[in-house]
């Protein structure tokens, strides 16, 4: 197994955040976490819905990259139109996104960084749906460079997710069903497990150091870790094969390197 | 008037400076960027725009047409930041309301609906309300739950580019996907539409296609027949976008950065014109559709 790679590990640390989700729709945004989801849907978790990446829901998850047009079978059917009234304001889906900076609330910003509003020094994206996910469905988070610009101090530069900071709940506001899960880096899983949903170090990728995690983030980091994130089964990497046959999952985390670090 | 036939050049002189304008599709997808670039070669100014943002709000913004954007996103998907859109802002040249992608769709449906507002848990616990001024209210029963009030989008005018349309505005839209387009037209005023195919009567035509008739005709004021008119954008299942025409919009906006320099080429002095750029309709008719 010396050859498998970091991104193949965290696909499969990934596909641990969609494990017995239920029937929900399970959206994986960005190769890792879309090859993650529908690994999860192959293995553990059958009952897992999700789209081709358009409109279309099926029971087989299509493969990263060209194809034919007409490959994905249609199961059903989940355009946008109606997409909130289903999926997101129903709570019965599981996004795993790649924001831009997180912080210690577990708040997330894919909009903007640096200036004001009015004139941000970068603009990104824009919230897109986040502020509706986050609020609405569990979330979980991929990462393919774990740094202190990412794993912001303070706080995130535009709040364009929900997470468990107290100074920004409206009073009166329902914020129950708000449930962030996992974050899967380069480096480490994580969960919300600490006190006040703290974010936790729950495994180190192998040949990382809970030290190296910390150096890495800009806020602290709660230690539980219980051992090494697991590599991929023989199962799991032919299905992670089958699923970008090609092989976009290289260009993900730079120099595409093994998952177990060469000395 | 039951015959809504006009040319673009018509029914952008049937819109104001200062008016809010939706414009339907999603992205880099079935935007009616015909009627947005006869918006281009007009003199109409200080728009608010309202869409789900490709480059048609790259492209206004860039030309200035803009006082003030409500937005979720701009994108064009393979290129993920709208770089004409970014320079706009990172210029601080745009007022903004800024939205989730689902209050957007809500904000429509109060102001089809003509209700003030519409109450939504979205936007809570987010930086959305302090900055868009969005206010809150709480249930009157016994729950007692605050809620954002997300004020209803009213349109003054909205822009969409649908599969198919007859004269009196009964229109045909086709593809896995239409997006908002109906709540575009249901929440603004005067609604004009670009068609990939105009038909005398709809019902001598497709009438085994009724179910594609997603937006009434008393919503639509304006029809004009433009084939390609979705074009950069895809316009399925007629044609998927051009991300080579995508590409060296994007480039221009580094090199040379300049919309005036470049604006010929994008917008062209007629329609005719632009799409002949492109190898004119048949090269937009071939244009693969894309693959997610």
């Amino acid at each position: 197994m010396g050859d498998v790679t970091l991104a193949e590990l965290c696909i499969f640390a990934c596909s641990e955040a969609f494990r017995s989700n239920g029937e929900i729709v399970a959206t994986g945004v960005g190769p890792v976490p879309r090859i993650a989801a529908g690994l999860a849907k192959l293995t553990h978790t059958p009952e897992l819905m999700m789209t081709d990446g358009e409109a279309y829901l099926v029971e087989q998850p299509v493969p990263l990259g060209p194809r034919g047009y007409d490959d994905r079978k249609a199961a059903g059917y989940l355009p946008f139109s109606r997409f909130f009234d289903a999926a997101v304001w129903s709570g019965r889906r599981h996004a795993m996104v790649t924001p831009t900076q997180i912080d210690r609330f577990g708040q997330i910003n894919l909009s903007q960084l640096g200036g004001t509003h009015k004139q941000p020094k970068t603009q990104m994206l824009g919230v897109r749906g986040f502020p509706g996910n986050t609020i609405y469905h569990p979330n979980s988070f991929f990462f393919p460079g774990h740094t202190a610009r990412v794993f912001v101090g303070g706080e995130v530069d535009m709040v364009s997710g929900v997470g468990y900071n107290p100074a920004k709940r409206v009073a009166g506001g329902n914020y129950s069903a708000v449930d962030l899960r996992r974050i899967v880096t380069n480096l480490c899983v994580m969960d919300f497990g600490g006190p006040d949903h703290a974010i936790r170090v729950v495994s180190l990728h192998p040949g990382v150091s809970f030290a190296e995690v910390q150096e890495a983030t800009g806020f602290e980091l709660i230690d539980a870790v219980a051992g090494e994130t697991p590599l991929p089964d023989a199962e799991a990497l032919d299905i992670i094969a089958r699923l970008d046959p090609h092989g976009v999952r290289a260009s993900v985390i730079k120099d595409n390197p093994p998952a177990r670090r060469t000395a | 008037m039951l015959d809504k036939r006009m040319t673009p050049a018509e029914i952008v002189g049937q819109l104001q400076d200062g008016m809010t304008l939706g414009i339907g599709g999603w992205g880099p997808r079935r935007k009616p960027m015909a009627l947005v670039r006869e918006i281009l070669r007009s003199d109409l100014k200080d728009l608010t725009v309202v869409a789900y943002g490709g480059a048609d709000v790259g492209m206004l913004c860039a030309a200035g047409k803009v006082k003030k954007l409500v937005f979720a996103f701009v994108s064009l998907d393979a290129i993920p930041l709208e770089p004409w859109f970014r320079k706009a802002r990172e210029a601080g040249q745009i007022e903004v309301l800024e939205l989730d992608e689902g209050m957007f769709q809500w904000g429509l449906k109060a102001a089809a609906f003509g209700l003030p507002f519409l109450p939504t848990r979205v936007g809570l616990g987010t930086d959305l309300a302090e900055l868009g001024g969005l206010k809150t209210v709480q249930s009157p029963y016994p729950d007692g739950e605050v809620l954002i009030a997300m004020p209803a989008l009213k349109l003054d005018a909205a822009l969409l580019h649908v599969n198919r349309s007859d004269w009196r505005g009964n229109v045909h839209l086709f593809g896995p996907d239409v997006y908002y387009d109906e709540w575009f037209a249901r929440a603004a005023a005067k609604t004009y539409v670009s068609c990939e195919e105009l038909v005398d009567r709809m019902e001598d035509h497709y009438p085994q296609d009724a179910q594609a008739n997603i937006v009434e005709r008393a919503f639509i004021s304006g029809v004009t027949e433009l084939p390609g008119g979705a074009h950069p954008s895809s316009m399925p299942p007629a044609y998927g976008w051009d991300m080579k025409a995508f590409k060296a919009y994007a480039d221009a906006a580094k090199d040379p950065g300049d919309w005036a320099a470049v604006r010929d080429r994008f917008v062209g002095a007629s329609e005719a014109e632009y799409l002949a750029t492109f190898g004119g309709k048949e090269a937009v008719a071939a244009l693969p559709l894309p693959i997610f």
